[in-house]
């Protein structure tokens, strides 16, 4: 990357003289229209069409036209406490699962940038987690957690702690549950991102801390973790929202229950359109669920530009 | 650097405990894919099928329209792919040669577009495809793929433009080379390992995914894989766990095989778009 830079540097020219731009100009509009015009009408437009669709009354199937109701959904969203119920179980989700997926992704990238046997076996495994589609993870999970011939019950008897449970419909369980399942779909990405992120990082700084007789954590306070810093946060981020937005998973593994007490937002979101047909409601859901987005997205924003600034 | 016998048993037990935690799960699903009714029911269950069988997948071939399905999600899949990749190139060039504000609107988006709940997109996008008429169709699912995977296949295409040196192209152009020549004999040479990585990774993508084909398709017959996975899951979350997993291990095969020839450029690409941008 720097390299590159400083190959280019003195190649500086007289006016005139400029390198050719090779899609400047009017070409470049030439080039951006094949994805730009998709782009716009069936993903700006929709997303406009969608916020404007949270100020209005519409319904699935409903023969009256859709009438302008101003923030009468916000109004009613505001107290409907099964949403922020939800809501809060979103939060707890993301935050859970991120948090989870990034300390155990950091030990792991760690552990497999040093020279240890098993390395390529871990990398190989990665790839399942990661690929699967999510629907499959959820019912390999249900499988796994299934009460009568799910292995972790039948290990658990094995190891004489009880008799089991029905993990996914335990009210105190299925959210941790359906939690370890999130952390397990997303931790092999994380890890590859962040051992990608370490090996960017000169060796020479790390050796020459050990010379000067570092230890392992000030090695890491000191060499490791500045260096990964934008990729850790970016990481970060990324997960939090994902997370946040999550869908796929928990339909599968709990449909939201077992009384609403794994119904992250998307999955509120998805009854209220499609099964109740509250279309501008739903909407509504949607915009206050990007509002929040959005601030998690400025956090990251500031904090890679001061991340920035040091590099 | 030396390191004490005692931290590396250390780390070997954690790498295990890593790779137990990784490896369990996805091989109960293959055990169970193969364990014949007697032993499903067993109170007490086994790691390895004494009497392996086939039936799990025979019958999880009865109770769905699997075959159908999965030739919905291949052709979801690879149009979505195609398309995508043929309109993603030369905008993705665009966005790694120029630095206007075209280019810093379309960064910014890429990044704004990972982070919407799809609920806000798809219930405009149902409404207008409904009236469109592409409601329950696979053209109608195709078209909203491409745009879903639009945004990563810029991010890649563009680390991976940028890791052509300008100067080849310069050189090109030195010699008399035209903008669209130096573009199709010099520059996309070059992209083809990176194009094929981004299309495959669309496919993978497009392959996995469920809420848009959740909500879009509604007859049976024209349902993807995801989305007839569930059917097994009765109304009551009972389910016929052997064909379940059976059919559960079929859908996944794909998707893991392309992955594991792709991984490796797919971090490299994904790293390079973040790097750089």
């Amino acid at each position: 990357m720097s390299s590159a830079t400083e190959v280019r540097r003195p190649r500086r020219r007289a006016p005139g003289t400029g390198r050719p731009r090779p899609a400047g100009g009017h070409g470049a509009w030439f080039l951006v229209l094949p994805a730009l015009i998709p782009i716009l009408v069936l993903s700006v437009g929709p997303l406009l069409y969608g916020v404007l669709l949270a100020f209005t009354d519409a319904q699935s199937g409903r023969t009256q036209p859709t009438r302008w109701i101003g923030a009468l959904n916000f109004r009613d969203l505001a107290r409907d406490t099964l949403f922020w119920e939800s809501f809060r179980i979103g939060l707890v989700w993301a935050v859970a699962v991120t948090a989870a997926q990034f300390l155990l992704a950091l030990g792991l990238a760690l552990l497999l940038d040093q020279d240890l046997r098993l390395r390529w076996l871990a990398r190989a495994l990665a790839i399942i987690p990661w690929a699967m589609p999510e629907v499959v993870v959820g019912i390999m999970w249900r499988l796994v957690y299934n009460p009568d011939a799910g292995i972790l019950n039948e290990t658990l008897r094995d190891l004489g702690l009880g008799d089991g449970r029905d993990w996914l419909s335990g009210l105190a369980t299925a959210l941790p549950a359906v939690i370890v399942v999130g952390v397990w779909a997303g931790m092999p990405q994380t890890t590859v991102t962040l051992l990608a992120g370490l090996q960017n990082t000169p060796r020479e700084l790390h050796e020459a801390a050990a010379v000067d007789g570092a230890g392992a954590w000030r090695r890491f306070r000191a060499v490791t973790w500045p260096a990964l810093r934008p990729v850790a946060l970016a990481v970060t981020a990324l997960n939090l929202i994902w997370n946040f937005n999550a869908f796929a998973l928990v339909y599968v593994l709990t449909s939201g229950g077992p009384g609403g007490r794994t119904r992250l937002p998307m999955l509120f979101a998805y009854e209220e359109a499609f099964r109740y047909g509250q279309f501008g409601y739903a909407a509504a859901m949607g915009c206050v669920m990007v509002a929040v987005i959005s601030i998690l997205l400025a956090v990251f924003l500031v904090g890679r530009l001061r991340g920035g600034e040091d590099a | 650097m030396r390191t004490p016998t005692a931290a590396r048993a250390g780390q070997y037990a954690a790498l295990l405990a890593y790779l137990v935690f990784l490896a369990l799960p996805f091989l109960w699903l293959v055990s169970t894919a193969f364990k014949p009714p007697r032993e499903l029911a067993s109170l007490h269950p086994t790691w390895i099928p004494e009497d392996p069988t086939l039936a799990n997948f025979r019958q999880a071939f009865d109770e769905q329209p699997l075959l159908q399905a999965g030739l919905n999600s291949l052709a979801a899949a690879v149009g979505a792919a195609v398309i995508a990749v043929l309109i993603a190139t030369p905008m993705a060039y665009v966005m790694a040669r120029q630095r206007g504000r075209l280019t810093k609107a379309a960064t910014g988006w890429v990044v704004i577009s990972q982070s919407f709940p799809f609920v806000l997109l798809i219930i405009p996008l149902f409404l207008v495809l409904k009236r469109l008429r592409l409601v329950d169709s696979v053209p109608g699912l195709v078209m909203v793929y491409v745009v879903w995977a639009l945004p990563f296949a810029l991010w890649m295409l563009s680390g991976y433009v940028r890791a052509v040196p300008v100067e080849l192209e310069e050189a090109a152009a030195v010699d008399g080379a035209g903008r669209v020549r130096t573009l199709v004999s010099v520059t996309a040479p070059l992209l083809a390992p990176g194009i094929v990585a981004t299309a495959l990774f669309a496919f993978v993508t497009a392959w996995n995914e469920f809420f848009f084909a959740l909500v879009l398709l509604k007859t049976p017959e024209k349902q993807t894989l995801p989305v007839v996975l569930t059917h097994f899951i009765g109304a009551e979350g009972v389910a016929d766990l052997g064909p379940l997993a059976a059919a559960a291990f079929l859908a996944t095969l794909p998707s893991l095989v392309v992955f594991a020839l792709i991984q490796r450029r797919i971090t490299s690409g994904m790293l390079a778009g973040a790097v750089k941008s």
